[in-house]
């Protein structure tokens, strides 16, 4: 089975661009494109990791995450969490939340599959 | 012919049985109350310190001259006395209810303490008893020219200027020494008393003794005497009703006013009882003394050689006839009436002259006069000391200048009349309450004026005799002693006429047209209505403070540690460490002064005076706690309305910096909004830009990479051209472009502009409605820009199978609504109050494409434009109704 990210933006254009990147060193890619029902989608995707967007329409990244930390088959889910605000005290709001990773937009390439992979195997280190 | 040494001698020793006399009476009064001290006998007698030298030889003399009208003199006093004893109680009441000090401590106290009163009474006083002194002393040294052998009233050389000079000398220390020994709060002199009233009955006796001597031992009966006055010229003598009238009015006035007769009858007074004895015994006294006046000036004038003086028969006549242990006695009578005249003046002068010249103004150099306690004391007894030598130097002064041989008595009625001066306002304050203080001011300063012009300034000869005939600068209606043409009256008459009258007319209309203070209407009310007060404090009691008492208040006004404090420093210093100290007067004072710092030196001066049990309470202690209350009261006010104003600063602060805060919110909000708006664009800009400079990307794939570097660069550009839009109309910079236009053709052109196609669109359906007839005076690149912002709005969010907008024209209040409504499903009543806000986007942004600035841009622009963006409810779909107004040109 290969590694599945759960990518959770609105964007069409940042939805395209990560997909590209992940798929092209073989990542399965799922899509939810709104904050609601975010946390149904990662049961039913259970991925291997997942990047959270904060702006989402419908609800806040900042929830989502806070609501999968609280919940036992979520809690150790590697998440990498993105936002375009880029303010210090959304950072700490995230950390204080149990994020595993915290970027802000615009990111390289080359971060963004780098930190992606080093979430998986720390993942997978640990079980 | 008795030697001038032995005459010397005599006056030397009856000084000095004075001075003992006034010691012993000191030493007694010290050791506690005696009852011949109190008596109301030594009161009556001192009261005789009204019969002068002047009354003792002048009266003879006056007899000699005038007839009956000596009586006169004596007829003023003894209807008071008898008559008016109901007043003289009264002003004994107020005296000690007050504790009043002298005739100007009496009226000045009456207007509200009124210093400047205080200071007219006291010059006033001077003037009218200077003279009065001077008189004294000449009467002394002519007594003493009779027997030295010198011509009578001539210039007795040095020998006689020295007796005068000698006398004041000797009269100023015996007046130190007994009239400023102790500062005695209601300033009772027992040994001056005691010994003027030994002296009033040494003149009685002598009077007396040359009186039987000339009716028994010359005449040789009363009958042959009577005889002999039948016979004499004094017989022929008719009265003058109008002279007569006036000089009881003066002498009743003058046993009243005079200073030192204030000084005996009220100052003096040790209980208001003794006024009963006194209303009949010294109306008594002074009947024995005019008993044997007419038949001495009868028989003098018969018996002596023509020409010599009248004025001193009482001592010429038993010398003439060889008595002369008779003569030493009728010299020492003389000798005692101008001693006591002159001793009891001077204290009361001295008194004035302390309290109400150099006390205050000594205090006024010293700043912060607040310490008051024992070099107060001193200060007030050197000036005391220095007011009384200067007193009897201004007598002696006056008596070397002016010294001549004018009748006796003259100089005596026009002191009267110029102290006489003061009964309208004395009478009136003590009877009617509508007195005041101007008015006192104002009728003092007008018979003063007029008794010095009409009175005092001929008298002494103080006018050129060309003035007294013509009038000043020639003009006759100011004769001093015909004033507006009133002539051929006497010149007594005639001041006391004008004087008086226009005094009382000045003092009565001024009080009327004039307000009183506060502190005037109590006084005045205290003084008219003494009595309902019920029997005043007859004696003090002396105080005895309790310490305990003492130390309970103070710890209620200091603290507790503070008081104990003070208390505890004392007792040490009062060597009574663990006790409560003694209420030693010097504590008390010192107490007063640490509780004035708290509760305000009258409030103290009330408190401790009402524990030390020493005072009541007087009115003016309660005006003074009332005066100190109101300004209290007043500050509290005053900080009341500044903490108010403080908590509406406060409160605009608060609601600044809520406003502050807020607006800092919406800027961090703000910011937050661009930089995600910035770098959502950019992250798509960054990554796929970053695919292609990697390479090895399929052409497809290339291009449509490039194509969406494309699209977000021009939404970068799009955002930040609207960020600069909006600033530049939210500041007021934008610069309008105005021209005319049709309606019509604008929209036409916005629906154009917004890629759309009124005919055939395959999205968004545009309908048309009014509008043509429409001419527009605007800047029409601006609103073509709200259109288009309004209707590419519908394209993006109208959310239907057949999406549709209506655009219609219709005419409202001073202008143009022109409504944008579509089909879809609207905005929520709560999205609605938002979507004005910037980047207030609702929905899903992809489907916008822009920033979500658009709504807030039109809004400014409408505004800008002088018309309204809003949203209007209830419509179906999204409705927006713009509303411009159209130039009645």
């Amino acid at each position: 089975m290969s590694k599945s990210v759960l990518l959770v933006e609105d964007e069409p254009n940042i939805i395209e661009a990560i997909s590209f990147l992940l798929e092209r060193d073989g990542w399965t890619v799922r899509i939810h494109a709104q904050g609601t029902e975010a946390i149904e989608a990662v049961e039913r995707v259970s991925p291997d990791v997942v990047i959270l967007d904060v702006m989402l329409p419908g609800r806040s990244g900042f929830d989502i995450l806070r609501d999968l930390r609280n919940d036992a088959v979520t809690r150790d889910l590697p998440i990498l969490m993105l936002t375009a605000r880029g303010q210090t005290k959304d950072r700490e709001l995230a950390e204080s939340y149990g994020v595993s990773h915290f970027m802000t937009k615009p990111f390289s390439n080359e971060e963004m599959l780098g930190k992606v992979r080093e979430l998986y195997a720390a993942s997978v280190a640990k079980a | 012919m008795v030697s001038f040494n032995v005459l010397v001698t005599v006056a030397l020793l009856y000084t000095i049985v004075l001075f003992a006399v006034a010691f012993y009476a000191d030493r007694r009064a010290l050791s506690g109350p005696s009852r011949w001290l109190r008596s109301p006998w030594t009161y009556t007698l001192s009261l005789s310190v009204y019969c002068t030298a002047w009354t003792f030889y002048g009266a003879v003399g006056n007899a000699a001259r005038s007839g009956l009208e000596y009586l006169t003199i004596y007829l003023g006093p003894t209807l008071v006395f008898l008559a008016w004893w109901w007043l003289l109680r009264k002003l004994v009441r107020i005296g000690k209810a007050e504790r009043i000090t002298s005739i100007a401590d009496m009226i000045s106290s009456r207007y509200g303490k009124s210093p400047a009163i205080a200071v007219i009474v006291t010059v006033l006083s001077i003037a009218g008893t200077t003279p009065y002194i001077a008189l004294q002393l000449q009467s002394v040294t002519l007594s003493v020219a009779v027997f030295s052998e010198f011509p009578s009233g001539a210039s007795g050389g040095s020998d006689l200027n020295a007796t005068a000079f000698w006398l004041s000398v000797g009269l100023a220390l015996f007046t130190i020494f007994f009239g400023t020994r102790n500062l005695d709060a209601n300033e009772r002199h027992h040994g001056v008393v005691t010994a003027i009233a030994l002296e009033a009955i040494v003149k009685l006796v002598a009077l007396l003794a040359v009186g039987l001597f000339v009716v028994w031992g010359v005449s040789g009966g009363v009958a042959e005497t009577m005889r002999v006055i039948e016979s004499s010229p004094v017989a022929q003598w008719q009265p003058s009703p109008s002279r007569w009238t006036s000089m009881i009015f003066l002498s009743a006035a003058a046993v009243i006013c005079l200073p030192r007769m204030f000084q005996v009858l009220v100052v003096e007074n040790s209980d208001e009882r003794h006024l009963r004895t006194a209303a009949w015994a010294f109306p008594a006294y002074l009947m024995a003394m005019s008993l044997f006046v007419l038949p001495i000036a009868v028989v003098g004038l018969a018996v002596m050689p023509v020409g010599a003086n009248p004025d001193l028969f009482v001592l010429t006549l038993p010398l003439e006839l060889g008595q002369e242990g008779l003569a030493l006695l009728a010299f020492l009578g003389g000798f005692s009436s101008a001693t006591s005249m002159v001793i009891v003046a001077s204290i009361a002068l001295a008194t004035m002259v302390s309290n109400h010249i150099v006390v205050p103004i000594w205090l006024s150099t010293r700043a912060g006069g607040a310490s008051m306690s024992g070099d107060m004391r001193q200060v007030v007894l050197l000036s005391r000391r220095i007011s009384i030598a200067a007193v009897l130097g201004l007598g002696y002064t006056y008596y070397r200048t002016t010294g001549g041989t004018t009748a006796l008595s003259a100089i005596g009625l026009v002191s009267f009349a110029g102290v006489a001066q003061v009964i309208p306002a004395l009478l009136g304050g003590l009877f009617w309450r509508g007195a005041t203080r101007r008015g006192a001011i104002a009728g003092l300063l007008v018979g003063f004026g007029l008794w010095i012009y009409t009175l005092f300034m001929p008298a002494i000869g103080g006018f050129p005799a060309a003035m007294l005939e013509a009038g000043p600068l020639g003009i006759g209606a100011l004769r001093p002693q015909a004033l507006m043409g009133v002539q051929d009256m006497d010149p007594l008459v005639h001041s006391m006429f004008w004087s008086i009258s226009l005094n009382i007319i000045a003092f009565v209309v001024v009080s009327l047209v004039s307000f009183p203070t506060p502190m005037e209407r109590l006084q005045g009310a205290s003084f008219v209505n003494v009595f309902e007060r019920g029997e005043g404090a007859v004696a003090s009691t002396g105080g005895q403070a309790e310490a305990e008492d003492l130390l309970v208040m103070a710890q209620r006004l200091l603290g507790a540690r503070e008081a104990q404090t003070l208390f505890q420093r004392e007792a040490t210093r009062q060597g009574k460490i663990g006790y409560l100290p003694d209420p030693t007067s010097d504590f008390i004072t010192l107490l007063e002064r640490e509780l004035a710092g708290s509760v305000g030196a009258a409030t103290a001066h009330a408190m401790i005076g009402q524990i030390n049990g020493q005072a009541s309470i007087t009115v003016r202690d309660l005006l003074a706690v009332a005066d100190e209350s109101a300004q209290m009261l007043e500050y509290s006010s005053k900080l009341e309305t500044q903490s108010r104003e403080l908590e509406k600063t406060a409160g605009k602060l608060r609601e600044a910096n809520a406003k502050l805060t807020a607006l800092s919110v919406q800027k961090d909000a703000f910011l937050s909004q661009v930089s995600h708006e910035l770098r959502t664009p950019m992250t798509s800009i960054r990554s796929f830009s970053e695919f292609l400079m990697e390479g090895g990307i399929d052409k497809a794939l290339r291009t449509r990479y490039s194509g969406i570097i494309h699209e977000e660069s021009i939404r970068l550009t799009r955002l930040l051209d609207d960020l600069l839009d909006l600033s530049v109309l939210e500041n007021g910079q934008v610069v309008l472009n105005i021209q005319r236009a049709s309606l019509h053709d604008l929209l036409d052109r916005a629906v154009v502009s917004a890629g759309l196609n009124a005919r055939e669109t395959a999205g968004l359906k545009v309908t048309r409605q009014g509008g043509r007839d429409v001419q527009l005076r605007t800047d029409t690149d601006r609103l073509s820009q709200v259109f288009i912002n309004l209707i590419s709005n519908a394209q993006k969010y109208c959310v239907s199978d057949q999406p549709k907008l209506a655009i219609s024209v219709s005419h409202s209040q001073g202008g143009v609504d022109i409504d944008f409504v579509d089909n879809g499903t609207g905005i929520s009543a709560k999205e609605s109050s938002v979507i004005f806000e910037k980047f207030s986007r609702l929905s899903d942004q992809s489907a916008a494409g822009s920033a979500g600035l658009g709504l807030a841009i039109s809004r400014e622009i409408m505004h800008r434009l002088g018309g309204t963006l809003e949203y209007v409810p209830g419509q179906g779909g999204a409705a927006f109704r713009v509303h411009l107004p159209i130039e009645a040109n």
